[in-house]
């Protein structure tokens, strides 16, 4: 028997980021001081068809969504927005005015999150079949968000559209790299289902001479790290190093945790994260957002900490796993 | 030979990588080229692109705070948390961003990992307050220190969300390392693997905050 299905799911999550994709992509549409006004208004429009109606387009219409996005921002139709904001000098003396309390609507955010997991786990309210299973912290995010939009409203008492066109300048400045993760978890899927998983298994299992531990648990970390690189995922590259090395040689044949391989393996991946520009949110979302020149800034950045952090993980692995 | 083609795609990503092409692009040419050498047909791989697309829109999720943070930043969020560190006689750089750090790696351990972020705090707080921070160790900024001290913070939320997230045992890390075991017929617990990243988790802590001190002393000597 299947449990009846929650009172609010995913679908209606996604109506609500929906709804404001929608929102960002009509305000494009009468932004008469963008060049790049009608490709942004196309690609959030795009963004909220998926999210709206991706259920009900089957899987050959959301692909072509998937293109439509990536053709608008391949070839250069998308760029920053300057909706009508307050100046540097108007924002100082806002800031003035209203002191620390400036930050409260921020903290409200993770204050809504934090009481909402608890009550959802130490009341009845959890039993209470709301949500979709195991994704409370989502719908507490949406909660929280909406507190903090609507004390700041009213404290604020901004246009009624300032929300709105504040959070364009905000994705407009992000750009296409707000999409880039999830279209990178979907090439590793398709990837996973054109073979490129089990070649790359072949291949590690070749070269790896049997009987050394110390090196099948570097190839292993060395694995989850150059498969996060490329992919800039570390989700896609566990199930093909687990697979492939992981779980024949270190567990099966060696006899090692397999907790303790999963969860250093894992972050072993993300090491592999901070040195890839391919991991749009991390490191190109960051680059937009500060107006960083270098594109690698970050990435840079990260790498002094990136490479100890990698040798600490194999370590970890090598001398506590066995 | 001929099944080793679908690797194809990789070495796609690995030139236009190298050539610095537009990343949308490259990882699409690399689906198609990928998907078709596998045997799939073009109509195929871009049903199976669509619906892997399509079944991952709770990533998008996380955008939904723009418009709150976008609305502070237009009443000043980013003067008054210059202000603030202002006023603190004794900031600096590293004090500042090894507080953030730890505050990342505590906050992404309790599950509250999307409340802070580039967009979120990094952009509309601590950037701004690094760069006073700086300031006040150095004297007034050039353009290429200003960006050392953004990407710096940028790095450091970075190494506190990625190094303390999966503390926490209900998070898709968790989920994609207990399906792929799963499958193997290795079952665990989220709590047995959410304890085991407790010792990554110290070192980074260590590590990175050792780094951001080293920072200071840099942009200390660096004060013309």
């Amino acid at each position: 028997m299947t449990p009846a299905p929650a009172l609010l799911t995913l679908e209606h999550l996604y109506w609500i980021v929906g709804a404001m994709f929608a929102a960002f992509s009509l305000l494009s549409l009468f932004d008469r001081t963008s060049r790049k006004a009608r490709g942004n208004a196309i690609f959030w429009g795009l963004m909220a068809a998926s999210l709206i109606g991706g259920s009900r387009f089957g899987d050959f219409g959301n692909g072509l969504i998937v293109l439509g996005l990536v053709g608008l921002a391949g070839f250069g139709f998308t760029g920053r927005s300057s909706p009508k904001t307050t100046s540097e000098v108007e924002r100082q003396a806002f800031a003035d005015r209203r002191g620390n309390w400036l930050f409260m609507p921020a903290l409200l955010i993770p204050l809504v999150v934090l009481i909402g997991t608890f009550a959802f786990h130490f009341t009845p309210l959890g039993q209470a079949n709301l949500f979709a299973a195991r994704r409370e912290t989502y719908f507490f995010l949406i909660a929280g968000v909406f507190v903090a939009l609507l004390v700041a409203q009213l404290w604020l008492r901004p246009p009624l559209a300032a929300p709105l066109q504040e959070g364009r300048r905000l994705i407009d400045a992000i750009g296409w790299a707000a999409v880039l993760p999830q279209l990178l978890v979907a090439m590793g899927t398709v990837f996973d289902k054109a073979g490129v998983s089990g070649l790359i298994r072949e291949g590690t299992l070749a070269m790896l001479p049997p009987g050394n531990l110390f090196l099948a648990v570097l190839v292993f970390a060395l694995g989850m790290a150059m498969f996060t690189i490329i992919t800039g995922n570390a989700f896609a590259a566990f199930p093909v190093m687990a697979s492939a090395i992981a779980v024949p040689l270190l567990i099966d044949t060696h006899g090692g945790n397999p907790a303790l391989i999963g969860a250093v393996g894992m972050l072993a991946g993300f090491c592999g994260t901070l040195m890839t520009p391919l991991a749009a949110n991390f490191n190109i979302v960051p680059v937009r957002l500060l107006e960083l020149r270098d594109p690698n800034a970050v990435v840079k950045a990260q790498l002094a900490t990136a490479i100890p952090m990698f040798a600490v993980n194999v370590a970890l692995i090598y001398f506590l796993a066995f | 030979m001929s099944h080793y083609l679908p690797l194809i795609g990789i070495l796609l990503l690995l030139l236009g990588f190298a050539l610095r092409l537009n990343p949308m692009l490259v990882a699409t040419a690399a689906v198609l080229a990928s998907g078709m050498l596998g045997g799939m047909a073009l109509e195929q791989v871009i049903s199976e692109f669509g619906k892997a697309f399509n079944d991952n829109r709770i990533i998008a999720i996380v955008w939904i705070i723009l418009p709150v943070i976008g609305l502070l930043e237009r009443y000043g969020l980013q003067a008054r948390a210059r202000g603030l560190i202002a006023s603190l006689r004794n900031a600096t750089v590293a004090r500042l961003l090894i507080l953030y750090l730890l505050y990342r790696q505590l906050t992404a351990a309790i599950g509250l990992h999307n409340t802070a972020g580039h967009a979120q705090t990094v952009n509309p707080i601590v950037a701004p307050m690094a760069l006073v921070a700086a300031e006040k160790q150095h004297g007034p900024l050039d353009e290429h220190t200003a960006q050392r001290v953004k990407a710096m913070t940028a790095a450091t939320d970075n190494v506190g969300l990625f190094f303390g997230e999966d503390i926490f045992f209900a998070i898709g890390s968790i989920v994609v390392i207990q399906q792929a075991l799963a499958a193997r017929n290795i079952e665990l617990s989220p709590v047995d693997l959410a304890l085991w990243a407790i010792p990554s988790a110290i070192a980074a802590f260590l590590i990175h905050s050792t780094r951001l001190v080293l920072f200071d002393r840099s942009l200390r000597r660096a004060a013309p």
